[in-house]
């Protein structure tokens, strides 16, 4: 076990939004994590579970009209949430990066390629000129772009959109950030050229030793990429753990019962799926009780009650009353 | 047993598609408008469907899955080739003939919220079908059994398509497919638009659909995982051909082409025991243009197993291969020397399993 102090402490984290018409939403409800430096995290879950939400409440990103934030994010030893506007915008961009999923939407349309990338080094590296250009050809190359010189005078619509993310890493790394958040940032892709951006994010990690929290809703990306993984599910953590400990033991009915019902690649042909019942939109507050309730196999009286903790097990955090048992087999 | 040359071979084939190309012709000029080239976007295609198989189709964005399925049920008119429907060239039909045959092939959209009309209750979106091919009378019944059949209350009849979730909806999309009872069903992505929960209902709604109407199904999909499921023959596409097909389980136990081999080492899979200690076989770049395919071998600009021969000057055909049954077919000169490892891997392109991953375990909090 590592006693590093954590790089980012993500504590009791809650985001809501007033609406026009209608209750507030509640995005995110009570988030802690940590990301220790070196470590990759992944935050997963479903459409709507509050995972981008999250990051970009660390990143302060979110608009702040009809936005309320609560608790604490704390890095180094400074709290984000509280930090002056400008002392933001230097630790975003310097200590910490985000890329997206869709790239056109952080790059400039009518920028070339190379004036972006060389923008972020002259401001965060202090490089000037040629030296610049030379250190953004490097980066281009560095993060897989062919024929890196070209690329520089190229317009984002002119890459394809493997190439675009390939850039928008680039000009993360450009900043030598020591945490990246990456938000799915090969969802758009195509399956081979997410292996290469994968294989690329595992690299960067390992030469640079930044920190990685990777946001996902595909279980297969976590299983071979995260140390330590968070299941969100309607804003809420519902279970933590190494990524061992998770494949092999999802204790969490909406845990196991993900993993039963994705179809695996090395899975024989006829295994049957079991689907989870109901839809990400049957929640119920949690307020009112564990919001998988209405979904949920192993749901008790006692789940509509009040909403159940997350109790600390060892090497596990679990929020249900009525958790899969430890040697219990997931249906496969 | 002989290469099959026909749809007449022993199978019961439904649909047979042969050597079908879509080339979309790309124009310029002011005036006077010149075409000045083509985006093959479907290149030489044959394909047998048998009757009530399921036949999926995987490949990249933009290598033609949608293009091909569309010239199947003649959305979009082939610009060469045949596809023969139960016997009867789709290519002769017209008018009154072609409208007909129409009710055998239907098709199940990827987003079904934008091919349902939001003005429309469901009772109205699963009617049209039965009104715009003359069945008469009350549909009322009609439309209850269907949303039995996909699994959804008679109530919905009453409900419009926004007040239904996206899996509700796609079972909707459905419901309206098989309103005509028709034999062959093109689903072009029909899970990718939903969350991951209720990706299994939606399969395991067309698998029991299938066995109940005796549907013939060709599922067009990006997810390999999920083909490999739902399939009994896999073909997979590479910018406008195809480059193997085979019955999914030979398939996915012994691939065969080189970008077959790279596409499944691709998909990640949800298990870190067989995460840490897979080979990946990664590709370089992206697709070419379909506007300006490579000659020789279409995949030979990004092949890991690439020969100085042959590969960039001589187009490969789906061929069998020695030892393979016959259904499994391969369009790759070397596929042999591959399989027996004579041929290996540009050692680039290779990414071996971490032999120690997570030295350093981190602590959860
Ligand atoms: N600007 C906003 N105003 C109001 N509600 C919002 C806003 N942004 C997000 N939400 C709501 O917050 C919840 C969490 O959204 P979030 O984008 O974090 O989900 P997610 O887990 O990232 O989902 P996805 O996988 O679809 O990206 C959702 O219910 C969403 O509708
Ligand atoms: N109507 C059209 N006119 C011109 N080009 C077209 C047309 N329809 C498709 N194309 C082109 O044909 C090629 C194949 O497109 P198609 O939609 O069939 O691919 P696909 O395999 O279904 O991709 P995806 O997985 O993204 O749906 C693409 O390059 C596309 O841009
Ligand atoms: S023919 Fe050559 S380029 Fe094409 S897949 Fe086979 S080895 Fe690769
Ligand atoms: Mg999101
Ligand atoms: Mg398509």
């Amino acid at each position: 076990m590592t006693t590093t102090e954590p790089l980012l402490d993500v504590r009791d984290l809650s985001v809501t939004f007033a609406r026009k018409s209608g209750p507030t939403v509640h995005a995110v409800d009570g988030v802690s994590f940590t990301v220790r430096p070196g470590e990759t995290v992944g935050l997963v879950g479903e459409s709507g579970s509050g995972k981008s939400v999250t990051s970009l409440a660390v990143m302060g990103l979110l608009p702040r009209r009809g936005v309320r934030v609560g608790g604490q994010v704390l890095f180094d030893t400074d709290d984000l949430l509280t930090l002056p506007r400008d002392r933001m915008r230097d630790i975003r961009g310097r200590d910490i990066a985000m890329v997206f999923q869709d790239p056109m939407s952080s790059l400039n349309p009518v920028v070339p390629i190379g004036v972006q990338v060389t923008e972020v080094l002259e401001r965060h590296q202090r490089l000037r000129g040629d030296k610049a250009s030379a250190a953004a050809a490097e980066l281009l190359s560095r993060v897989g772009i062919p024929d890196p010189t070209r690329r520089l005078k190229e317009y984002p619509h002119q890459l394809s959109g493997g190439m675009r993310q390939r850039a928008l890493i680039a000009m993360a790394l450009a900043c030598q950030p020591r945490l990246l958040i990456a938000d799915e940032p090969t969802t758009a892709l195509d399956v081979t050229i997410q292996a290469q951006i994968i294989e690329l994010l595992k690299e960067l990690v390992q030469d640079t030793g930044a920190a990685l929290v990777m946001i996902t809703h595909d279980l297969g990306i976590v299983a071979g990429l995260c140390d330590t993984v968070h299941v969100m599910y309607s804003g809420r953590i519902v279970e933590s753990a190494g990524r061992r400990e998770l494949f092999a033991e999802p204790r969490h009915p909406y845990t196991g019962g993900l993993l039963a019902s994705v179809p695996r690649l090395d899975a024989p042909r006829g295994a049957p799926l079991h689907p989870i019942p109901g839809s990400p939109t049957d929640v119920l507050r949690w307020e009112r009780g564990c919001a998988f309730a209405p979904r949920c196999p192993n749901r008790l009286d006692a789940c509509t009650d009040g909403p159940p903790p997350l109790e600390t097990l060892p090497g596990r955090r679990l929020r249900c009353l009525n958790p899969l048992s430890e040697t219990e087999e997931v249906p496969a | 047993m002989t290469e099959q040359t026909s749809a007449s071979s022993a199978e019961d084939v439904l649909l047979s598609v042969r050597g079908v190309e879509v080339h979309f012709p790309i124009r310029s000029g002011v005036l006077v408008e010149r075409q000045v080239g083509a985006v093959k976007a479907v290149d030489g295609v044959d394909l047998d469907i048998p009757r009530g198989a399921t036949v999926g189709l995987v490949g990249e964005s933009g290598c033609g899955k949608s293009t091909l399925g569309r010239a199947i049920l003649r959305l979009v008119e082939p610009t060469a080739g045949t596809v023969t429907f139960d016997g009867t060239d789709l290519g002769s039909l017209a008018g009154e003939e072609l409208r007909r045959m129409r009710r055998q092939l239907q098709m199940v959209f990827q987003d079904p919220m934008a091919s349902l009309d939001p003005r429309q209750n469901v009772q109205s979106v699963l009617s049209e079908p039965l009104r715009a091919h003359g069945v008469g009378g009350d549909h009322t019944a009609r439309v209850r059994e269907l949303l039995d059949l996909v699994g959804l209350p008679a109530s919905a009849a009453n409900r419009y398509p926004h007040e239904f979730s996206g899996g509700q909806r796609q079972r909707i999309g459905i419901a309206r497919a098989i309103a005509l009872e028709p034999q062959l069903i093109v689903a072009d992505e029909p899970v990718s638009a939903l969350d991951v929960s209720i990706q299994a209902q939606v399969v395991n709604l067309l698998e029991e659909l299938q066995d109940r109407l005796g549907l013939t199904y060709l599922v067009i999909a990006h997810d390999l995982a999920v083909v490999r499921h739902i399939a009994d023959v896999v073909a997979v596409m590479y910018l406008g051909g195809l480059v193997e097909q085979a019955p999914s389980d030979d398939l996915y136990a012994t691939p065969l082409h080189p970008y077959t081999k790279a596409l499944m080492s691709a998909v990640p899979i949800p298990d870190p025991a067989v995460e840490d200690t897979r080979q990946r076989i990664l590709l370089q770049g992206d697709l070419p243009s379909p506007a300006d395919p490579p000659p020789g071998c279409r995949f030979h600009t990004r092949c890991p197993f690439r020969q100085p021969t042959r590969c960039d000057d001589e187009r490969p055909a789906l061929r069998t291969v020695e030892g393979h049954p016959q259904a499994h077919r391969v369009a790759c000169h070397w596929a042999e020397d591959i399989e027996a490892g004579r041929i290996q891997p540009a050692a680039s392109a290779v990414i071996e399993p971490d032999p120690a991953p997570d030295p350093d375990p981190a602590a959860t909090t």
